[in-house]
């Protein structure tokens, strides 16, 4: 199917507003995505004709719920090739995702003693959750540097695996938007005896992804970068470490059988989801996932390296050594996410400047601290591009800033 | 829409590109620390206090136009000054940045000076936060300044 962008934008209501009498610009979508009229529509469908509990009442409403949310898990596991349907479980967000594998797999498996490997280009939700529990438990956690151009530096990475029980990457930074050889730190982390986490968040909204040809252990990813609704994430695990994994949060919908004496727990997937769940946002998940599938995740990740070549010349070009973008020149190794520095212009004015003509951009430090000391600095401006961006959006994105350069100009 | 120029006054990006009292001082000086989450913006205020006065204060860290004027300007605004005043200057600073504390109104006889300028930020929500991280962090120095 060929891919038009004009008629990816017609599906998105918000790309039609005006603001101040100004069209939208909308470069954050490695922040959250914008939603489209098939998303939008399904929601307020099953709200309006289908909307009941799921998995707990016998009749035909309740039924017909249950399928569909269930409906929408299975068109998950395709989408990203889970081999079992069950082995996706649905969270609040891709942060509770990966807490709930440290909280659950890390607390059965790791005590004082062991090494856990995270990289320098973590989001703080791969981060934290392990620092947590490690104040607990007095486990290791190594880091996989970078190199200067914004890759991971992979020459030490036997070293840093030896003897670790976990290696917990991201397949795509959401600051330098470089994209990680997955599948080769997948094998370098079994090599080593260690299970391999991958936070996808920013790579499953944008490319076609295969956790079986990863041959990953564990990935997490959320709804509302996918253009679908805020709200869910996913988890999914292989069945057997799922099934070896204490539950992660009790109460309904999670035990076979509560008695006084203590409680069981039920089968995958309900095991890891207590309490009623984000039903409604799943069947926009659904919608989501079929509207991606139906545009190929192939034509996505072309036209987003398209837009990347693009944006990395025009700035370049206008901008020369008044800009500094970081990570990666090359827009085979990376996604359609740009951070960069501009003069010593703060991000938060940028940001500000562009505001005025509707470019909405992120700045700040992407909730990727220890990152950014390592840029040297405390925050950069972050265009994000997706499938619904134009060559205009670039247009828009140089005019802005170089409007910001003369304001800013002593 | 409010326009850049209510935001960006010429004295706040004069502040901003020649920033007063900028530097650290060594203990005894008191040292505070500001953050802001959101954009990651940092602000440091050493503090000297003697006899009921502030009698040096520097300012660290690094952050946007609004954050890093604001301090410079607040720097400036109570080095010298009895700390009841400073305290006072921060009241009502924050509550012409539309933050009620509670207490009472603050006395707005006074005039502001270079800080009138940072009035316009009001208009623009999301900067207020810049705008007030210097003077948390001075309530927090005068606070340990006072232990």
């Amino acid at each position: 199917m060929s891919f038009d962008v004009q008629k990816v934008r017609a599906d998105f209501p918000v790309l039609a507003e005006l603001i101040n009498g100004k069209p939208l610009v909308y470069l954050d979508s490695a922040n959250t995505s914008q939603k489209p009229n098939a998303v939008i529509d399904a929601m307020t469908h099953f709200m309006q004709h289908g909307y009941a509990p799921t998995n707990r009442s016998a009749y035909q409403l309740a039924a017909d719920a249950t399928d569909k949310f269930e409906g929408a898990r299975a068109k998950v596991a395709a989408f990203i090739n889970a081999p079992k349907v069950h082995e996706i479980i649905y969270t609040k967000n891709a942060t509770e995702a990966l807490n709930l594998i440290v909280r659950s797999w890390g607390t059965a498996n790791l005590s004082a003693g062991d090494a856990v490997v995270l990289t320098h280009m973590e989001h703080h939700a791969n981060i934290v959750p392990w620092q947590m529990l490690a104040a607990e438990r007095g486990f290791t956690i190594r880091w996989v540097p970078l190199t200067s151009d914004g890759l991971l530096d992979l020459s030490n990475l036997s070293t840093l695996l030896d003897g670790a029980k976990a290696f917990s990457f991201t397949a795509m930074s959401n600051v330098l938007g470089t994209i990680n050889p997955t599948a080769e730190l997948c094998a370098a982390a079994h090599k080593a005896g260690a299970i391999a986490i991958v936070d996808a968040c920013q790579a499953v909204p944008h490319m076609p992804t295969d956790v079986q040809a990863w041959d990953a252990d564990f990935v997490t990813f959320s709804s509302h970068k996918m253009v679908g609704p805020s709200g869910l994430g996913i988890l999914w695990g292989r069945e057997a470490l799922l099934d070896a994994m204490p539950p992660f949060l009790g109460g309904g919908n999670m035990i076979s059988d509560v008695k006084l004496e203590g409680f069981t727990c039920a089968e995958l997937p309900a095991k890891f989801e207590a309490g009623t769940q984000a039903v409604i946002e799943a069947i926009g998940l659904g919608a989501a996932v079929d509207y991606l599938t139906a545009i190929g995740m192939d034509n996505v990740r072309a036209h987003e390296y398209d837009m990347t070549v693009l944006a990395l010349n025009s700035l370049n070009d206008r901008f020369g050594s008044d800009i500094t973008i970081h990570g990666s020149t090359d827009a085979a190794l990376r996604g359609a996410t740009i951070s960069f520095a501009y003069r010593d212009v703060h991000p938060h004015d940028i940001s500000q400047v562009l505001d005025q003509n509707n470019v909405c951009v992120r700045a700040g430090h992407h909730c990727a601290k220890p990152l950014m000391r390592l840029l040297g600095s405390n925050a950069t401006v972050r265009a994000s591009f997706y499938l619904y961006n134009t060559p205009s959006d670039v247009t828009a994105l140089c005019d802005a800033l170089s409007e910001a350069g003369d304001f800013f100009t002593l | 829409m409010p326009g850049l120029e209510d935001l960006y006054r010429e004295i706040i990006l004069d502040h901003y590109k020649s920033p007063r009292n900028r530097g650290s001082l060594e203990p005894p000086a008191v040292r505070s620390e500001g953050h802001n989450p959101l954009c990651g913006d940092e602000i440091e205020v050493f503090l000297i206090v003697k006899d009921g006065i502030v009698d040096d204060i520097k300012i660290g860290g690094q952050g946007c136009s609004i954050s890093q004027s604001s301090a410079s300007m607040m720097s400036a605004a109570v080095k010298g000054k009895p700390v009841e005043q400073a305290r006072a200057l921060i009241h009502r600073f924050k509550h012409m940045m539309s933050i009620d504390e509670g207490g009472e109104e603050p006395d707005t006889s006074a005039p502001l000076g270079d800080l009138e300028a940072l009035q316009g930020v009001v208009k623009f929500p999301v900067r207020i936060k810049c705008a007030v991280l210097s003077w948390n962090t001075l309530a927090e120095a005068l606070d340990i300044a006072a232990e």
